[in-house]
């Protein structure tokens, strides 16, 4: 492995990482948020539980989010320091305004976790609240930084020269918000059925039933009601790359040439020597209808883009299957849980879509990181789009796989411990909170 | 705007130093309690900076967002020639933030709970060490920018006695910082002269590591008596930190009052800090060969700082009033001698 794969495999890795924590720690608060108001008002002592047991999670999972979201912020200049060199002022306004948002989060945190019976309780459910309202500002600044690297605003790029640097502008890039609201409504879906599976898989278990139920409920109308939202953002998402990123829709589509009433190719395996897609079901015009609301325009294929910058084709298309795939999973199991609500009630006491949200459970992050994938690897060779190449932003230092297999190993024995931890929480419940024996 | 900018930028990294350092310092401290102490130690400390520990280290993400923002260059440079220590400081950062988090929210209490002590400890000590490391390169002129090879480029631009021992004189700071808080957290007596002579131990400690880093720059030809001596500022914050120094054990002596001695404490390493800085404004990085990277000449362009600047400045409307809110709410009935 040279350095060049090394640090950007590190810094997919740390990424990666993070957004699993940041998506739990901004869409969690939530879910607390509503069974404390719950409890509040029908001092249903279960709701208490469920609050405090999730506020426990969030605790676990903030602070992991929170470290490796610190590490972040130098790995930036660690492994990419000529492009953070240009960068850093251009995109950095979102960065200046997340550190006061996180900072708040940090704040009201302290207050919630800690706040249990200090102050007036309306004041102590509020506090919950900005908690997640603070993240969930993060999490769109954040991703408003990473629209610039995809869709670059707020400056001239003359003879090398980054000149007439606005960071307002370039914070409101064409492409934030479009990634920031597929973005929000995918930390929903992944954090509401993660949540949901793992209530689901107890009440399956009969293990302290009524609990788990009220908690399954919560989550799970938040995970269904952000995987019905999620394709509507997912078409704006596409139409908005076509037009800028002609080259990374064409890799997520493995469309290779140029054509009218372009075919939307689903599955299949990209063979870019050969420019054609094998073993792949084509439905013709799909992908003209997708891109322009027309099943005859043309679609930019692969053909139109100089050879050295195009994006690797098999990944970031097989990526995009897998992100696809999995939305429409959740998409269908969360219309049978509408249907089950409104039409069929008797749905609801059967094991099958307990267990359909069983199965789910990770469903929603493996497509987070698959839509990551995309959209960065898509985005290659450039780490800002048409501008610098991510080659040229790589640190001289030399060594960079030692540092990514250390990377590896410190990460993949957090996830283990806070797997462990979750595990052990979980496992507890009936332990540390008097649950009524009537469930 | 400029100028708000820095201003920002080094109370942050004061607070880093005050609020990040005295939490660090409470792992210090534990890992220097003998062993039948340890567990009301962690008590005490875990319920004095519970509530706190997380807003704490966000100084640290502030300062760090302005030098990449506002000073790209400096940034990049210490990140580049400093970057394994970065790396190792950032290893601590982790270990320690996780481990402080997972020994509380563990919902079993078993034999894992050694192994979050033992982690938070030894990253407490690991990553203010490295923290006094790379302060002590950025200002010790040993970064070579033109280096070749491995060595000088990578390793003893921090690797060096210089920057050595002002990790250790960091590490006797936060556990000093520490050993001050602490003591108005404390319920009894018996604990709180046991934390009274901790703070004794800790200042003395720094006082010879303090000595020891004038003696080492001596030797290795960096003009660390100039630096201080030479302005009549540094001068007077080095006397006021001393005078405050003899005021503070007096007090500590005399069971003054915990507010004030803390209010001194701080005092102190902000002299401390500002003597230091104070000399080499606005160059805030040493290279060698007498380059100076400078917070004046290095800036971004005049947009992006007085972006930058609003942003701090909305910001610090939010965050301060919420920040002394929280540390009121949960310090109410304390820092009293029972």
């Amino acid at each position: 492995m040279d350095d060049f794969i090394a640090a950007r495999s590190q810094m997919a890795l740390s990424l990666g990482f993070h957004i699993v924590f940041s998506c739990i720690g901004m869409v969690m608060p939530f879910f607390m948020a509503v069974a404390h108001f719950y409890w509040l008002r029908t001092n249903d002592v279960v709701y208490r539980n469920i609050t405090k047991a999730w506020s426990k999670g969030v605790a676990i999972f903030f602070a992991t989010g929170a470290v490796s979201g610190t590490v972040l912020s130098f790995e930036l200049g660690l492994l990419w320091p000529e492009f953070m060199k240009h960068a850093g002022p251009i995109f950095g306004m979102p960065f200046s305004l997340e550190g006061t948002a996180f900072f708040i989060e940090a704040i009201a945190l302290g207050f919630f976790l800690y706040g249990w019976g200090r102050f007036n309780k309306w004041f102590h459910w509020f506090t919950g609240v900005v908690v997640g309202v603070s993240g969930l500002v993060s999490g769109i600044l954040v991703v408003a930084a990473n629209a610039w690297m995809n869709s670059p605003a707020g400056f001239d790029y003359v003879n090398g020269q980054y000149l007439n640097i606005d960071p307002i502008q370039a914070m409101f890039n064409d492409a934030w918000f479009s990634q920031a609201l597929h973005m929000c409504i995918a930390a929903f879906v992944a954090t509401g059925f993660a949540v949901a599976g793992i209530h689901a898989l107890m009440i399956l278990k009969k293990k302290n039933v009524r609990f788990h139920m009220q908690s399954f409920r919560i989550a799970a109308v938040f995970a269904c009601v952000a995987a019905l939202l999620q394709p509507l953002s997912g078409d704006i998402s596409a139409k908005d790359v076509a037009k800028r990123q002609p080259a990374k829709l064409a890799a997520m589509e493995a469309h290779f040439h140029t054509e009218a009433a372009a075919p939307l190719i689903v599955g299949g395996i990209p063979d870019s020597k050969a420019k054609e897609v094998k073993y792949a079901l084509k439905l013709p015009g799909m992908l003209s209808f997708m891109v322009h609301s027309d099943f005859q325009t043309p679609v930019t294929g692969l053909d139109k883009i100089p050879e050295q910058d195009q994006p690797p084709v098999a990944i970031t298309h097989f990526a995009f299957q897998i992100m696809v795939g999995l939305g429409v999973l959740m998409l269908l199991i969360s219309l049978c849980y509408f249907v089950a609500i409104w039409k069929k009630k008797s749905w609801l006491q059967h094991k099958w879509l307990l267990r359909l949200f069983v199965l789910a459970t990770p469903m929603g992050f493996i497509a987070v990181e698959a839509g990551w994938t995309v959209t960065e690897v898509g985005r290659q060779p450039w780490i800002i789009n048409g501008i610098m190449r991510t080659a040229d932003a790589v640190t001289p230092m030399p060594g960079i796989v030692y540092s990514f297999y250390i990377f590896t190993a410190v990460y993949i024995s957090l996830s283990l411990i806070v797997t462990f931890l979750l595990y052990r929480q979980i496992k507890m419940v009936d332990k540390l909170y008097d649950v009524s024996p009537t469930a | 705007m400029i100028y708000v900018v820095i201003a920002f930028l080094w109370a942050a990294i004061l607070l880093y130093i005050l609020l990040g350092g005295a939490d660090f310092g409470a792992g210090i401290i534990e890992l220097f309690t003998s062993s039948k102490n340890k567990q009301y130690t962690r008590t005490t400390m875990y319920q004095a900076i519970g509530p706190v520990w997380e807003a704490n280290h966000m100084w640290l993400i502030i300062a760090i967002v302005v030098l990449f923002v506002g000073f790209p260059e400096i940034y990049t440079t210490v990140s580049t020639h400093l970057h394994i220590p970065l790396v190792i400081m950032l290893f601590g950062i982790i270990a320690r933030g996780t481990a402080f988090t997972f020994r509380n929210y563990d919902a079993v209490v078993d034999n894992m709970q050694k192994v979050y002590n033992k982690i938070f400890v030894y990253s407490s000590f690991v990553t203010p060490f490295f923290l006094g490391v790379i302060a002590a390169s950025a200002v010790s002129g040993k970064i070579d920018t033109s280096a070749a090879d491995f060595g000088a480029a990578y390793i003893f631009s921090w690797l060096n006695w210089f920057s050595v021992t002002v990790g250790f004189f960091t590490v006797a700071i936060c556990g000093y910082l520490a050993a001050i808080f602490i003591i108005g957290e404390t319920k009894d007596d018996a604990s709180r002269i046991r934390f009274i002579r901790k703070a004794k131990q800790m200042n003395v400690a720094a006082g010879i590591l303090g000595a020891l880093v004038f003696w080492v720059a001596h030797s290795e030809g960096i003009p660390l008596n100039e630096w201080l001596f030479d302005s009549a500022i540094g001068v007077i914050a080095l006397v006021a930190a001393l005078l405050s120094l003899a005021l503070l054990w007096y007090l500590l002596l005399k069971k003054g009052k915990v507010y004030i001695i803390r209010v001194l404490a701080g005092f102190q390493v902000t002299m401390i800090l500002l003597a230091i800085t104070l000399r080499h404004y606005p160059n805030i990085v040493i290279l060698k060969g007498g380059k100076y990277l400078s917070l004046m000449e290095h800036a971004g362009q005049e947009k992006t700082i007085y972006s930058l600047g609003m942003a701090l400045l909305l910001g610090s409307v939010f965050i301060l009033p919420a920040l002394f809110y929280l540390i009121y709410s949960f310090q109410k009935n304390k820092g009293q001698w029972h």
